[in-house]
């Protein structure tokens, strides 16, 4: 059995520089997401209906599956639902795609499972990214997405950005969003920005984007726990005294 | 006499059936010596039987539909997926159990081919077991690669247009050939109904064709085992069954469950945790929807075809033409059907060879694992250059092997009858390896 588990080390040992070999592309820092918190999800759910379902499906899903984050039918129909009225129904938008296309110029994406095409770190450096850019038809660029068609929806919480070569301690310049004007949640201390609230809430939203990209996440954990429990302490040591009773005659 | 045996000796008068069990399972004797390697053959059928039943459960849900639903970016076939993840009760089990199983197919079937490359197992009489094997990874590369379009997302419908493609290079034929496979000028739903045809049941019907005889010529010759001593040639001259031989039921049954209940808490720990594999088992990009005017800047494809791809990409295109390196990829994957013959060694196992060969066969493995890694990541002109050296490596491994194998002994002589395994220098070749992939891994990232 030692002589096994050494060599399926040295199996392993084979596979993982696959693992090794990471994606290409700056760091973002990392999103401050907890897919378990319910309350967060709950708060995300809101800005997300709020200000995203305005002009971005989500086709993909139900707002009773809204029943996994700790609501029930009636919170979800009476605060949720501004788009449809059959709780059933998936997140759709008003609008339709010729509407979107003359006045935004472009048809806003489907969110379902953007957050995994994209990342929670990307989505969480994008929702805080928008920055004053003149040059934009919509006067505001994006500092993780460049030239978005998108304008900056959350400008009243957010305040104004802008983008300004700044010198780091080593010396070396580098491009950094500045607050300059402070919306309702974020504040301006002498030059010192506060955006704690603000970030909270994008955190919020995009823990919510994270989950509405695969509501069966959490539950997934949950049974692969007992999923894992089961072979690693019935099956396995079972399987393993088997074979060592039949094969005790073999020399 | 019982009601069961009566039943039995009914069915017997009119179908081999206790004889077929006796000759592939109960009376099948196997050699006693198989170690770690040995679990991978058991794990494919495992594997494939997981594929075939999960499959049958997707298809139920899943539409070859490239339309859009109305109102939005998205097709039919890329909603309907997301339907079974999150509509479908135990759908999205299912889909990951699919998607894993299909990058878990290829590490065992990777694995289980390494095997037959260290411990000679293609050499004679075994040419035909290892050519039955090699159209089988043939029909698993053209299955993973149909399945692959299915999703529907960015990377299927760019990945599928980048291999089909590569047919259009082909001289004179080559982009009537590529409209062909296509059915449209462009990948299309087209494309994707036949894709899903051919994925659901023809190339499945093959390879279950294929699977059983793999088995029944490995069943006609015997199994090789890691002395690569032929357990045929002694045999107990009064019962005349092989001395290290053991019958297959129940020793290797109960062996092989062993590995099953390991090889599923590797499976259970991917699904459960981390069904992505970090952008490895399921890509990211593959969650944007197609979009036929959208070109993702970076395509790359699954693992498994990243050596593969390496090597295509490795080649340059000269006189005008980059079949080349379609050539040279073919090449790669039809090479190893030709082991039996490019090996001119008498000795089996890499246990008993010589330097010459250990020593290529690290570098082999290197080269593999190497154009692996560079395959997934975008090309620089250091890496390009490390990519060209790997698949010179490649090929004088195959190309080479006639020359180096041909008086390449080693200091313990083949001996006679299976050994016990267990020596502090295979324990030595295995961190010497270790050490050298992981450097590898290293280096390719950092340049």
């Amino acid at each position: 059995m030692k002589k096994q588990i050494r060599h399926l080390l040295a199996a392993l040992v084979l596979v993982l520089p696959l693992a090794a070999a990471a994606e290409e592309g700056p760091v973002l820092p990392k999103a401050p997401i907890d897919i378990q918190d319910t309350e967060s999800l709950q708060r995300g759910a809101q800005i997300f209906v709020n200000y995203c379902l305005s002009c971005h499906s989500a086709t993909a899903m139900r707002y009773n599956r809204l029943t996994d984050i700790g609501l029930s039918e009636d919170q979800i129909k009476k605060n949720l639902m501004f788009a449809s009225d059959k709780i059933g129904d998936t997140m759709h938008v008003a609008m339709t795609s010729q509407d979107a296309k003359t006045w935004l110029g472009n048809n806003p994406p489907d969110l379902s499972v953007e957050a995994r095409a994209r990342g929670a770190d990307w989505l969480y450096a994008y929702l805080r990214g928008f920055y004053r850019d003149d040059t934009r038809p919509t006067g505001w660029n994006n500092q993780v997405f460049d030239k978005v068609a998108m304008p900056h929806v959350l400008w009243q919480w957010q305040g104004e950005q802008q983008l300004q070569s700044v010198k780091n301690s080593e010396g070396v310049v580098e491009q950094k969003l500045v607050l300059v004007k402070p919306g309702t949640m974020t504040k301006l201390d002498n030059g010192r920005a506060n955006t704690v609230e603000f970030d909270q809430r994008m955190a919020d939203l995009t823990n919510y984007l994270v989950y509405m990209s695969e509501p069966a996440q959490v539950k997934r954990l949950q049974i692969g726990y007992g999923v894992l429990m089961f072979l690693a302490l019935l099956l396995l040591p079972l399987a393993y005294f088997l074979k060592k009773e039949f094969w005790r005659d073999v020399h | 006499m019982s009601k069961g045996q009566k039943l039995l000796d009914w069915v017997d008068a009119r179908f081999p059936l206790t004889s077929m069990l006796k000759e592939h399972v109960t009376e099948y004797y196997a050699p006693k010596n198989f170690n770690f390697w040995y679990f991978f053959g058991s794990l494919a059928l495992l594997v494939l039987v997981m594929q075939l039943l999960t499959g049958i459960f997707l298809t139920m849900n899943y539409m070859p539909d490239a339309s859009l639903v109305p109102g939005t970016k998205m097709s039919v076939a890329f909603s309907s997926v997301e339907y079974i993840m999150r509509d479908v009760s135990g759908g999205w089990i299912i889909r990951y159990m699919h998607s894993t199983g299909a990058s878990m197919f290829f590490i065992v079937v990777y694995l289980h081919m390494f095997r037959g490359l260290i411990y000679g197992s293609y050499k004679q009489p075994r040419e035909l077991v290892w050519i039955f094997g090699m159209l089988i990874f043939l029909c698993l590369m053209a299955e993973a690669f149909l399945g692959y379009l299915l999703p529907w997302g960015q990377m299927s419908f760019w990945g599928a247009q980048v291999i089909v493609n590569l047919f259009s290079s082909i001289p004179v034929i080559g982009p009537d050939l590529s409209v062909f496979i296509r059915g449209d000028f462009v990948v299309s739903g087209a494309t994707l109904n036949r894709f899903f045809a051919l994925h659901v049941i023809a190339v499945p019907l093959v390879l279950l064709a294929l699977v059983v005889a793999h088995l029944m010529a490995l069943h006609e010759v015997g199994s090789n085992n890691p002395d690569g001593v032929e357990i045929k040639a002694l045999k107990d001259p009064e019962t005349h069954l092989p001395l290290d031989g053991i019958p297959f039921h129940p020793y290797y049954t109960v062996k092989d469950v062993l590995g099953v209940a390991v090889f599923l808490i590797v499976f259970s720990a991917i699904v459960f945790f981390m069904p992505d594999m970090g952008g490895y088992f399921l890509e990211a990009n593959n969650f944007f929807p197609a979009d036929p005017l959208k070109t993702p800047p970076h395509i790359a494809p699954v693992w498994y075809f990243t050596p593969f791809y390496a090597i295509l990409r490795a080649v340059p295109s000269f006189l005008g033409t980059q079949v080349w390196g379609v050539l040279a990829m073919g090449a790669a994957v039809v090479l190893i059907a030709f082991l039996p013959w490019l090996d001119r060694s008498p000795i089996k196992s890499v246990r008993y060879r010589g330097p010459k060969f250990k020593i290529m066969l690290t570098l082999f493995v290197i080269a593999f694992v190497g154009l692996g890694i560079l395959g997934a990541l975008p090309p620089t002109d250091l890496r390009t250059f490390v990519a060209r050296t790997l698949s010179v490596i490649y090929f004088v491994f195959f190309l080479g092997m006639p020359f180096y194998t041909k008086n390449d002994v080693g200091r313990t002589p083949v001996p006679s009858r299976v050994t016990e395994s267990t020596t502090r220098g295979k324990v030595l070749f295995f961190v010497l390896w270790a050490v050298l992939i992981v450097a590898a891994a290293v280096f390719a990232k950092h340049i």
